[in-house]
């Protein structure tokens, strides 16, 4: 069964088209990956599948539930990480998971049981009582995961989850959510990080200008435009991508080239060289 | 029903969480401006003046308690909602959640009720003090605060949800909230003025809080126009904030 399903799914900002007709399938138990430049429509594109913004028009269902016709059913299933943590920093963390437990209508020894739970899943225990403000970076993203865990989502959205991580706390968090996802939540995350993208999504779809440019698993989307590269830099000006389906037909390409052509890199491709190929732009020019 | 009021208590919750870890600051800030208009105008500079047949000290009290419960609920409520709008981002987990618009409003409104009751009540017993005889209907008066309150915290939840920006809402304040703080009868009488300017006043929902509160503490005939003006405001700012939650989706 899909987690998600959009169906020709448009949402316009005056003349802006900040997604256009984005036809899209999640799978129940998958990582799924929305890559693309800043602008390319990924945080409109959760804003609506989160009740958050109404679509322009199409169809929408999360959960098996319409997301216009049954917002609340939706809410229920749904866990939500903004970019911004959306913590609120005059409260502790325990305050804050408290206050999304009650607005998520857990009774009160429920609440106190998923607060312990959480806690100790994401080693934050002793951290519980301290202000918001005052936690690290990492930590203050787990609380925000588990503060939209709090009532056992089946679906987590996560949006630029690792933005502003230094490289541990980033790998500790792709850690938290393969755990995650292995104990049975359906994950949607957005990034603009290639790397990202490539170990932990099982899926990836890339946005390019509010569209859905290619779906596939990142090994697919490789092969699709060829699994080696050539990098080669002509006239010490501008660097040129050749793809190759192996590394033989690449080690016979740089054999023909001329004696001027510089700086010859051979390297297994990357979802940014995707892009690359399907856009004409890199992740960042945005 | 129980749903809602279980939801509205639970948005107020975060809020209240807040302000019983900062009350003493919360409170001594909201009751400096009040308190140096009863100094100022009450007892400096109004002594040995009468207004509508009362001492200005008794005529201006209600004034300052109406004006407290204005400012002070409009600010609480609209402030701590801006903040968690604008810079928390922690008002879109609410609208992510089952809990109804109806429960939201009210539930933020609340934060700016307690808030306003508390400086306003604070400010009659400052005045109590002053003019002894202004203790006439206590019960009345004191949900007549309420009424106030609650009115003009919804005024701040609406304006909070519409307004954009810091800047946008510094604007607001210069623009709407300050002019109707000394024009809508707190520091003098409206039959002072020339019918044309009453009749604007009278679309000010300050005006009719202040003729309440006045009335009720000097022991006048109640003003039900004023009553029923206040509750019309009250139910407008309802509509209003619906409309702006709904606004904020699309």
């Amino acid at each position: 069964m899909d987690s998600i399903y959009t169906e020709n799914l448009c949402k316009d900002y005056g003349s802006l088209k900040a997604v256009n007709n984005l036809n899209l399938s999640v799978h129940d138990g998958e990582i799924f990956g929305f890559l693309g430049p800043n602008g390319a429509g990924k945080t409109t594109t959760i804003r609506v599948l989160t009740t958050l913004t109404c679509p322009t028009s199409g169809r929408v269902s999360v959960g098996g539930y319409t997301v216009h016709d049954e917002p609340d059913k939706v809410k229920k299933m749904i866990g939500v990480v903004q970019q911004h943590l959306s913590l609120d920093r005059d409260l502790t963390v325990r305050e804050n998971m408290e206050f999304r437990a009650r607005i998520q209508h857990l009774n009160s020894s429920k609440r106190k049981q998923r607060i312990t739970e959480l806690l100790e899943y994401v080693e934050l225990t002793e951290y519980a009582d301290k202000m918001v403000d005052t936690l690290s970076g990492g930590m203050k993203k787990k609380a925000a995961i588990v503060c939209s865990l709090i009532h056992e989502p089946k679906l987590l959205f996560l949006d630029e989850p690792t933005v502003g991580l230094d490289a541990q706390a980033r790998r500790r968090l792709w850690d938290f959510v393969r755990r995650l996802n292995k104990d049975g939540t359906t994950i949607f995350l957005t990034t603009h990080y290639i790397e990202e993208a490539e170990v932990l999504c099982d899926r990836v779809g890339i946005m390019h200008h509010g569209q859905l440019i290619a779906v596939d698993t990142p090994a697919n989307l490789r092969e699709k435009v060829g699994s080696i590269v050539v990098e080669t830099l002509v006239d010490n000006k501008e660097t040129h991508y050749q793809f190759f389906a192996n590394r033989e037909s690449a080690n016979t390409y740089v054999k023909s080239l001329p004696a001027d052509v510089k700086t010859v890199i051979i390297r297994e491709s990357n979802l940014e060289d995707v892009f690359i190929e399907q856009t004409g732009e890199k992740v960042g020019d945005q | 029903m129980m749903n809602m009021f279980s939801d509205i208590y639970s948005v107020f919750w975060l809020d209240l969480r807040v302000m019983r870890r900062h009350w003493k600051s919360l409170i001594a800030t909201s009751l400096v401006l009040p308190l140096l208009y009863l100094v100022a105008f009450g007892y400096g500079l109004g002594r040995g003046i009468t207004v509508d047949g009362v001492s200005y000290l008794s005529f201006v009290i209600p004034g300052i308690v109406a004006l407290t419960t204005f400012s002070t609920s409009f600010n609480s409520a609209s402030s701590k909602l801006q903040v968690d709008k604008m810079y928390y981002k922690s008002f879109d987990e609410l609208l992510m959640s089952p809990v109804s618009s109806y429960a939201i409003i009210i539930g933020k409104a609340l934060i700016g009720v307690l808030r306003g009751a508390i400086s306003a009540i604070a400010i009659y017993l400052a005045g109590l003090a002053l003019a002894p005889t202004l203790l006439v209907n206590p019960l009345l008066f004191l949900m007549l605060t309420l009424l106030s309150c609650f009115v003009f915290a919804l005024f701040g939840v609406m304006v909070a949800l519409i307004i954009a920006s810091h800047h946008g809402m510094s604007n607001f304040s210069t623009l709407v909230i300050l002019p109707m703080t000394f024009l809508c009868g707190t520091f003098f009488s409206l039959n002072e003025l020339p019918s044309i300017a009453k009749v604007v006043l009278y679309f000010l929902p300050l005006t009719h809080s202040a003729e309440l509160l006045r009335s009720t503490v000097l022991g006048l005939s109640f003003p039900w126009l004023s009553f029923v003006g206040l509750l019309i405001f009250g139910v407008a700012f309802f509509i209003g904030c619906i409309f702006a939650l709904k606004k904020s989706s699309v």
